[in-house]
């Protein structure tokens, strides 16, 4: 048979997919912006976050010889590391102070373990005057070449050199790549003591160097004799932790590069040696909250239902006049500035505030026991009802509006009585108002966070406070992630069953 | 057609605009983080203003974001884009800052003006350099207001230990909702003497002690996180003493004229200063360092005094500290430097609650929540 053909002479199937591919690319252009906004703006940063709650280079890359060499060491055999590793966590440090990384590290530390931030503070400006200098004295002896930095440059340029000497090599490396970060020179720069402490370690293990450049070569055979300077003890010296197995427990503890630890800490537990465990009981918190956190959010809701249905029934069946006015009512306070509102609460509800005075005034409360009404849970979920109800009338609202009079005069006229034709006849089809209403009323109210913290006191203060807190005061941004991707996962579960038992279908703003 | 040129033109304009705002570092926009209010109307009186009126280029922006500037400058270290040019901040903030290498390290005698008689900056201003990147501007500290007309109270609170004398001194209380502070307060009251304080708070049952404490009075406090909600809670009768800063008392008692009186004794010491942010650019950090060294001379912080009742860092600022501005009242007696007020002042461990900051506000929290 022959193939169809289009006006141009192409066959019709091809001619027709062109058609349709640049339909296609066309309507991705119209989406595009939305799209690109909507990936920048939400995908990429919520995808940060969650990355951020699992996140823990900065151990490995702030000290990555230690680290490594922490690998091999056994954190409850009760013994302190060799020393050799305090020449690794020598040269670790010096290279981070220098960079100013130290104190990070010290900070991220601390999280888990109080005190950690002032031994890496106090360290780091004690590292630069160790006695390592002695090591710079005798190789610049043997050799003056030593101490000009080419002489280093050209050593590392030699591939067997870099072999032989792997530590200084890779110490080199770390020291010239930061050099070069900051425009600097490498072949410019003064020689520091902790290069020549990392060569000594190599040569002083390095046995019969044979191969490399003389200068290498005539160093191994003498260095094994140097004097040394004992590193444990300068440590020691300058942070008394140091000597202590718990600093280095932790370092072994939290030098994975991705680590539960902050979804751990964000349900009151911890990383120990002996694996996981709770937090000691006065510290325990996180899980109260998210249970607080729901619990409220479902009286409110609860509340919201309540005070919404029998407005956005009336919004629904007055003559439009009268339900015009009433809406207005409704969306007068939707209008208005959160904290205004909250601020409002407040004054209404305090002891000395105008709610008091009224009972006061009028006998039902004495003078001396003022009703307390604020800075607890009650005053929370007063004024998030307040707050949220608009979102609950207006979806009801828009479902009513739908249901036809009619069927509740058919009911009656078939002989139902008043509630039995709202019960089985006008409620039913409400519910997906109400459906609509719920779901984002408990959306909105798990993730509130400032009227809680304006009139919650110590009871009704919810867990975008402590994620809040996490942000912007403790800097903890790795247990803020883990606790806001905690809570978007409750939604997403809770968003879940809803839908299996009510079905999202079933959901209709209008 | 007429929609693609309005398009067009709207582009146009905004493109325009990036380029003025790209440029306006250049043309001399120095922008200058505080805290609003009236602190940051006491700087911009005394130094901002004079500083502008020599310097005809620099305008000065603010930006009120002190409160949060750990992390937001953080969040700027992170997207590479550093919009401050010199931050206020709390010597804590100021010390984390420099921890993350935030902040940059400055020599104070090399960037700040020494005194008229001499003596090096970091002399003049002596141990309140609590960080190497810290440039202190201002002591305050956090103290007690009380009611002078509550209702029931057996004679007037003359010591902080007032706080927990419930059986005199019935009604509520305000206290700021953070560990710091009140821990050292709680213990203070609890017998332990004043040099020993973080010792015991060190410990495990130095701990359980300060909350024991604490616990006494826990139903009757009302918990502060803004430094406005003290004066206002005194000032509707919501509580009958309350701690906070002491320039907000000052204007409660001598501005606003209300019932109030302030106890000066432990009132808890503490810094607030500038902030250079690391890694500005060459210019913008060179007209920064110009700024700040007029900013900070010692007839500079003495002008502040006028505005606010807060104690100039500077030692030899103190005896240049002359009448309020609007008011014409001595200051000298409302500051917390002034020898009367700081008989009995506690000075706070900024070292030490860097280490336990973490730990302790968890279990202060996990206390308020039990």
């Amino acid at each position: 048979m022959e193939q169809m053909q289009a006006a141009d002479g192409t066959p019709l199937k091809r001619s027709l997919k062109r058609a349709l591919r640049r339909q296609k690319l066309r309507a991705l252009a119209l989406v595009a912006p939305l799209l690109i906004f909507v990936l920048i703006t939400f995908v990429i940063p919520i995808g940060n976050m969650l990355f951020r709650s699992v996140e823990n280079q900065i151990v490995e890359n702030t000290l990555p010889e230690t680290i490594s060499a922490l690998k091999d060491w056994d954190a409850q055999g009760g013994e302190l590391p060799s020393d050799d590793m305090f020449t690794l966590l020598y040269i670790d440090l010096w290279l981070a102070q220098e960079q100013k990384l130290h104190t990070r590290l010290g900070s991220r530390l601390n999280y888990e373990v109080s005190g950690v931030s002032s031994v890496f503070r106090k360290t780091g400006r004690r590292v630069g005057r160790f006695d390592t200098d002695i090591y710079t004295e005798q190789f610049t002896e043997l050799d003056p070449a030593w101490e000009d930095p080419t002489t280093w440059v050209a050593l590392f340029e030699d591939d067997a050199a870099a072999d032989a000497l792997q530590l200084t090599a890779r110490t080199w490396d770390r020291w010239s790549d930061y050099l070069v970060s900051e425009d600097e020179d490498p072949a410019a720069e003064d020689i520091q003591d902790f290069l020549f402490t990392a060569l000594h370690f190599d040569l002083s293990r390095a046995e019969g160097l044979t191969e490399g450049p003389p200068i290498l070569q005539s160093a191994a055979e003498v260095a094994g004799s140097f004097k040394t300077v004992n590193l444990k003890e300068a440590f020691a010296d300058a942070d008394n932790d140091w000597a202590d197995l718990e600093l280095w427990q932790t370092l072994k503890l939290y030098s994975p590069t991705y680590t539960p630890g902050y979804f751990l800490n964000s349900i009151d537990m911890q990383k120990s040696l002996d694996g996981i465990e709770m937090q000691p009981a006065n510290e325990q918190i996180y899980i109260t909250l998210f249970g607080r956190t729901l619990w409220m959010s479902l009286v409110i809701m609860g509340c919201c239902i309540l005070l919404g249905y029998p407005i956005a029934w009336l919004l629904a069946n007055l003559p439009a006049r009268k339900a015009n006015l009433l809406l207005i009512l409704v969306l007068l306070p939707f209008w208005t500035s959160l904290l205004v509102r909250t601020s409002a609460w407040k004054v209404m509800l305090q002891q000395q505030g105008v709610i008091n005075d009224v009972l006061v005034w009028i006998g039902l409360v004495s003078n001396g026991d003022r009703l307390v009404m604020i800075n607890n849970q009650f005053g929370t979920i007063v004024a998030m009802t307040h707050i949220l109800l608009p979102f609950m009338i207006l979806p009801m609202y828009s479902v009513m509006q739908t249901i036809p009079p009619s069927y509740l005069r058919a009911a009656k006229s078939l002989g139902a009585t008043n509630w039995t034709a709202f019960w089985r006849v006008y409620f039913p089809q409400s519910v997906p108002g109400i459906g609509a209403g719920s779901i984002l009323v408990f959306i909105l109210a798990i993730g509130y966070y400032i009227t809680p913290e304006i009139v919650g006191g110590t009871q009704g203060v919810f867990i975008s406070n402590r994620i809040a807190y996490h942000i912007s005061s403790s800097l903890n941004w790795g247990l803020a992630a883990a606790l806001g991707t905690i809570l978007l996962v409750i939604v997403l579960m809770l968003y879940w069953a809803y839908d299996k038992i009510v079905g999202i279908d079933n959901v209709k703003l209008g | 057609m007429k929609l693609t040129k309005t398009l067009f033109a709207t582009t146009a304009l905004g493109a325009a605009a990036t380029l003025v705002v790209a440029d306006g570092h250049m043309a001399g926009d120095m922008t200058l983080v505080s805290w609003g209010g009236a602190y940051q109307a006491s700087q911009q009186k005394a130094y901002v203003e004079p500083y502008l009126a020599d310097n005809a280029g620099v305008n000065a922006v603010w930006d009120e974001s002190s409160a949060e500037a750990v992390a937001k400058l953080r969040a700027m270290n992170e997207a590479d884009n550093l919009t401050w040019d010199l931050v206020d901040v709390v010597a804590s903030d100021a010390i984390r800052l420099c921890d993350e290498g935030l902040a940059m390290e400055i020599d104070h005698d090399e960037l700040l003006a020494p005194a008229p008689d001499g003596t090096s900056a970091s002399e003049d201003f002596g141990d309140l350099i609590v960080s190497d990147c810290f440039i202190p501007q201002i002591v305050y500290s956090t103290t007690v207001g009380y009611r002078t007309d509550a209702e029931g109270w057996s004679g007037t609170p003359d010591n902080i230990c007032a706080i927990w004398d419930t059986e005199n001194f019935p009604g509520k209380r305000s206290l700021e909702k953070r560990p710091i502070g009140n821990l050292e307060w709680a213990l203070l009251c609890d017998g332990v003497a004043k040099d020993d304080i973080y010792d015991v708070l060190e410990t495990d049952e130095g701990q359980a002690q300060a909350f024991a404490k604490l616990d006494a009075i826990k139903d009757q406090v009302v918990w502060w996180t803004a430094g406005a909600d003290t004066p206002q809670l005194l000032a509707d009768g919501e509580v009958v003493m309350g701690s906070t800063y002491n320039g907000r008392l000052f204007s409660l008692i001598v501005e606003q004229e209300q019932p109030v009186e302030m106890l000066w004794d432990a009132q808890v010491f503490d810094l607030d200063g500038w902030i250079i942010p690391a890694g500005l650019p060459e210019d913008r950090l060179a007209r920064v360092k110009d700024f700040v060294r007029f900013a900070t001379d010692t007839q500079r912080l003495a002008d502040q005094s006028k505005f606010i009742s807060y104690g100039p860092a500077r030692a030899s600022s103190a005896p240049l500290v002359s009448t309020h501005a609007d008011l014409g009242i001595e200051m000298a007696p409302h500051m917390p430097t002034d020898p009367a007020n700081a008989e009995n002042t506690f000075l706070y461990n900024y070292e030490w609650w860097a280490d336990y900051r973490d730990d302790l506000d968890a279990k202060f929290q996990a206390w308020l929540a039990q």
